[in-house]
């Protein structure tokens, strides 16, 4: 097991990460983030606190569940549906900013895509996350990412928050081998 | 859970899981009601060996609207009213390759008769069987109370519902004694002595045989439908009387707290268990039970059959 | 020249430790030891004997359901159970309400050779329960039909029972009465309670057994005849039937094995198999009944065997039909349910199941003492090994047992009748081979 982002690396990611998508689209006046359950719709809430803080107003964020929309309900147990909450502003010819933990083989994010057509139409959406740790499996690529970890498919990444966790950070850790 | 076919069956979790589930469904269709792709692949059966078009439609609709293939086998022209065995249509289906058999029978038990064998694989939905249960009808009654005077979330502590009518042939008293009792809410049942069960002291609810006596302290009322036939079978005297004890009608309504909600499974007999003014009053949620009913059977359809089936281990 | 046994050191019904030997069809010697010549010799070491096991309610099907069981059929399950005799009742296709049919089926039972079977007549033309059969004659026919019964259906009409219980007495008959009221039980599925309430199937109460009963002892007071009430399921039945043998009124019951054992939390499964007419009752109800049996208020065990072809109980519960297997598993099921629990002694058992049967039934040669003299109507049970039922290894045409899987203590190891083994080894012997 072995710490790769520490709580500190975690708080200043999500800061860079917020500059960033402020610089890119122009301020925050067409902004909607939208947090993927569980965590991040944690991590959006976060990045929302930070940009109100920078921008001095309150920047619309929600979340966006993409239980119904995965490709693999076949092959897990089942699981409970999360909440969807748009916020009052809705999503329509907005800049959509979709905020995951983890970004992986990328289905999530496919799933994801196809739950936010159901709510409306944006003028675009861009993707931020925590870790990119590669292995792609679909042409995806996230717009604004905290640290890239390339990493071996043995290999499992753990992000924790302390709003679920009791902490934040992120650890990489051999699988069991079966 | 595997199946759905009883009340009795459900923990408190389970049945919380399901109302949740359907609360978040409701939110992200919003009205709109947009096809979801989550049971693609998946095949829905309904069948009906007794007729009852709103209940079929509302499976019908949840199905459809998770993506799922409905297959429907009515009663009218299927083989079970031609007699053939509840055993061979289950082996039917089971060769047609049906995930999910949503099944109404007249008979009390079918849809565990169907789940018990070995006859075919499929998730059992019990949508209704003889005068024993319809969990479907409860938990969507259950949903709309929870909508209406529940936090919105959780269960139905400290709320007070009357179910009131034939009891005795009422599979959705039945089920809803079960269901809002296991959520935590007070039940009250009344009826005429002649249309409650033997029995019902061991049910976790109060009995009345005075209606009037009932009404002003109640938060739901829920009105069952009475058929004329019980009339020849010595259960009531006539329609009239009937209605003078048990319908609810303006006047009645009237000793209702101001919050109350009017319930109804339907179909209704208006001018006897109901009151044309007070069905389609206010305070009457009959319409919005019948649109809750698609978001919840949507519930119970992701529940039973979205995830990987329950006797292979997850990968 | 028939085969010749003995069965070494066997317990008697009073408990005494004997040497049986049988010979032409009779008890030869009843001796502490017996030296065998040309015997069969079958180590009996431990077991019981038994007289051969009288029932005084099966159904046979035949004539009309042979799918379901034939006289030959129903008379091996007999003999594997330990039965010398069975009585037939009387709702076949057609109904035996003529000495024609009671005929026919006594002699089918003849040519069956494994035991007696003794025909039960209808009370009423049809099962109709309009006016009475040919009663006299079939009572004079050769199958001596003693007992009459509509089983199946209650005899309802008041004024027809009346004439029935007046019209026997003639030649010392019995009616037989299936108690059920007919308005109280319309559509019912099961026994009426809570669980009737909980699952929705529709309720028989007790008190539509127990109000035939009242009215009936009342009548068999009135008219002085010999009454018997078929299957008691009530704890309010026995309470019925204690008072009016307490004012010395003609009356005899039986339970069946079911009652004994089952209870109506078995329809919880909607498993038609548990399915029965009348309606497994409630615990309380099957702890008066063993009570019952022991004091002889209920005076017999009789199976009320009910084959049914596998179709009739593969549905659902309110299509299928009512009835259960029970002459291959009835010894068992009075030892687990009275004897294991010290309610009643293996004499006792000789009683309800061999001497007050054929007592009621005035069946010759059947339910006598086990003494030198009389004919062989035996059965070997070995009380101290169990056995598992299994529903497809039934002598039964059938295979609507209610026990399948369940581990019984108490095997049937041989019958005898007439001298000649049915059963050896727990195996049913083809007669036809051995004659
Ligand atoms: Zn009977």
């Amino acid at each position: 097991m072995n710490v790769v982002l520490s709580a500190e690396d975690i708080s200043r990611a999500l800061t860079r990460i917020s500059h960033e998508i402020l610089e890119r689209n122009h301020g925050s006046s067409n902004l909607v983030l939208l947090g993927i359950p569980t965590r991040g719709a944690h991590l959006a809430l976060r990045v929302a606190e930070i940009m109100a803080n920078i921008e001095g107003t309150t920047i619309p964020c929600g979340t966006l569940d993409i239980t119904l929309h995965r490709d693999d309900l076949r092959l897990r147990p089942p699981r409970s549906i999360m909440p969807t909450l748009i916020p009052q502003s809705g999503i329509e010819g907005k800049d959509v900013v979709l905020i995951d933990d983890v970004l992986f083989s990328g289905r999530t994010i496919r799933s994801a895509l196809d739950a936010l057509g159901e709510v409306g139409r944006p003028k675009t959406v861009q993707l931020a996350v925590l870790v990119d740790r590669g292995h792609r499996e679909l042409p995806i690529k996230a717009d604004f990412v905290g640290k890239n970890l390339p990493s071996s498919l043995d290999q499992s990444i753990r992000v924790s928050l302390t709003e679920i966790d009791g902490r934040d950070e992120v650890v990489i850790e051999n699988r069991r081998q079966s | 859970m595997k199946h759905l076919l009883s009340i009795e069956d459900m923990n408190v979790q389970d049945a919380i899981g399901i109302l949740d589930t359907a609360t978040e469904l409701s939110r992200i269709n919003d009205g709109q009601m947009k096809k979801l792709p989550t049971l693609r692949g998946r095949t829905v059966v309904n069948l009906f060996a007794e007729d009852s078009t709103r209940t079929r439609i509302s499976f019908e609709a949840a199905a459809k609207r998770l993506s799922a293939d409905v297959i429907n086998f009515s009663a009218k022209g299927s083989s079970i009213s031609k007699g053939e065995s509840l055993k061979d249509t289950a082996m039917t289906l089971q060769a047609i390759g049906a995930d999910a058999v949503v099944i109404r029978h007249s008979a009390s038990g079918a849809a565990q008769r169907l789940a018990d064998n070995q006859w075919m694989s499929g998730a059992v939905i019990n949508a209704g069987d003889g005068t024993h249960e319809h969990p479907s009808q409860a938990l969507l009654d259950a949903f709309t109370i929870r909508k209406h005077l529940g936090k919105g979330s959780g269960d139905l502590q400290g709320l007070h519902v009357a179910i009131v009518g034939d009891i005795l042939h009422s599979r959705v008293a039945r089920s809803n004694v079960l269901l809002l009792a296991l959520l935590g809410a007070k039940v009250t049942l009344v009826a005429p002595p002649t249309l409650l069960p033997i029995g019902i002291d061991k049910w976790p609810c109060t009995v009345s045989y005075d209606f009037d006596s009932v009404l002003p302290y109640v938060d739901a009322v829920m009105m069952l439908r009475v058929q004329q036939e019980r009339m020849t079978e010595l259960f009531f005297p006539n329609a009239r009387e009937y209605s003078r004890y048990y319908g609810l009608n303006s006047e009645r309504m009237k000793s209702l707290k101001p919050a109350s909600l009017i319930m109804h499974p339907g179909p209704m007999n208006r001018g006897l268990e109901i009151s044309a003014e007070v069905a389609d009053s206010a305070r009457s949620v009959i319409t919005e039970q019948v649109s809750n009913g698609v978001t919840v059977r949507m519930a119970i359809l992701y529940v039973l059959l979205a995830g990987a089936p329950l006797d292979v281990g997850s990968i | 020249m028939s085969t010749k046994y003995v069965l070494k050191s066997v317990v008697l019904p009073n408990g005494d430790k004997r040497d049986i030997a049988i010979e032409d069809g009779v008890i030869t010697s009843i001796s502490q030891s017996f030296t065998p010549d040309s015997h069969v010799v079958i180590n009996t070491d431990g077991s019981r004997v038994l007289p051969g096991l009288v029932d005084l309610h099966t159904h046979l099907r035949e004539p009309g359901r042979e799918d379901a069981e034939t006289v030959l059929t129903g008379s091996r399950a007999g003999a594997k159970g330990g039965f010398t005799a069975l009585s037939a009742m009387a709702n076949t296709s057609p109904v035996a309400d003529t000495a024609g049919v009671v005929e026919q089926v006594y002699r089918l039972g003849q040519a069956a050779g494994y035991l007696d079977v003794f025909p039960i007549g209808a009370v009423t033309k049809g099962l109709l329960g309009e006016s009475l059969s040919e009663i006299g004659s079939m009572a004079d026919s050769v199958a001596r039909v003693r007992i009459f019964s509509d089983d199946g259906n209650c005899v309802f009409d008041p004024l027809l029972m009346r004439r029935a219980l007046e019209y026997v007495k003639k030649f010392g008959g019995v009616i037989a009465q299936h108690a059920q009221d007919p308005r109280l039980t319309i559509g019912a599925q099961m026994n009426e309670g809570e669980i009737s309430a909980r699952l929705g199937l529709k309720g028989w109460p007790a008190v539509a057994e127990e109000a035939i009963i009242a009215r009936d002892v009342l009548l068999s007071d009135l008219v002085k005849s010999r009454l018997h009430i078929c299957h008691v399921t009530t704890a309010g039945g026995v309470e019925i039937i204690r008072w009016a043998k307490q004012r010395g009124i003609n009356v005899t019951a039986e339970v069946t094995p079911h009652h004994l054992l089952l209870t109506d939390e078995l329809a919880t499964t909607y498993d038609p198999v548990y399915k029965v007419n009348p309606p497994l009752r409630t615990s309380d109800d099957v702890h008066a009944l063993r009570e019952a049996l022991s004091e002889g208020i209920i005076d017999i065990v009789a199976t009320d065997h009910a084959p049914h072809p596998v179709e009739s109980k593969e549905c659902e519960w309110q299509e299928a039909t009512f009835g259960m297997l029970g002459l291959e598993t009835a010894l068992s099921i009075v030892q687990k349910t009275m004897v294991d629990t010290k309610l009643m002694s293996w004499g006792q058992v000789a009683d309800r199941m061999s001497f007050a049967p054929a007592r009621i039934g005035g069946y010759v040669n059947q339910g006598q003492e086990i003494t030198v003299g009389t004919v062989a109507n035996l059965v070997v049970i070995d009380p101290a090994k169990n056995w598992q039922v299994d529903r497809d290894l039934t002598m039964s045409k059938a295979t609507n047992t209610p026990y399948h899987g369940l581990t019984l203590p108490g095997v049937v190891t041989h019958t005898f009748y007439k001298g000649q083994a049915t059963v050896i080894d727990s195996v049913v012997q083809e007669i036809g081979d051995v004659q």
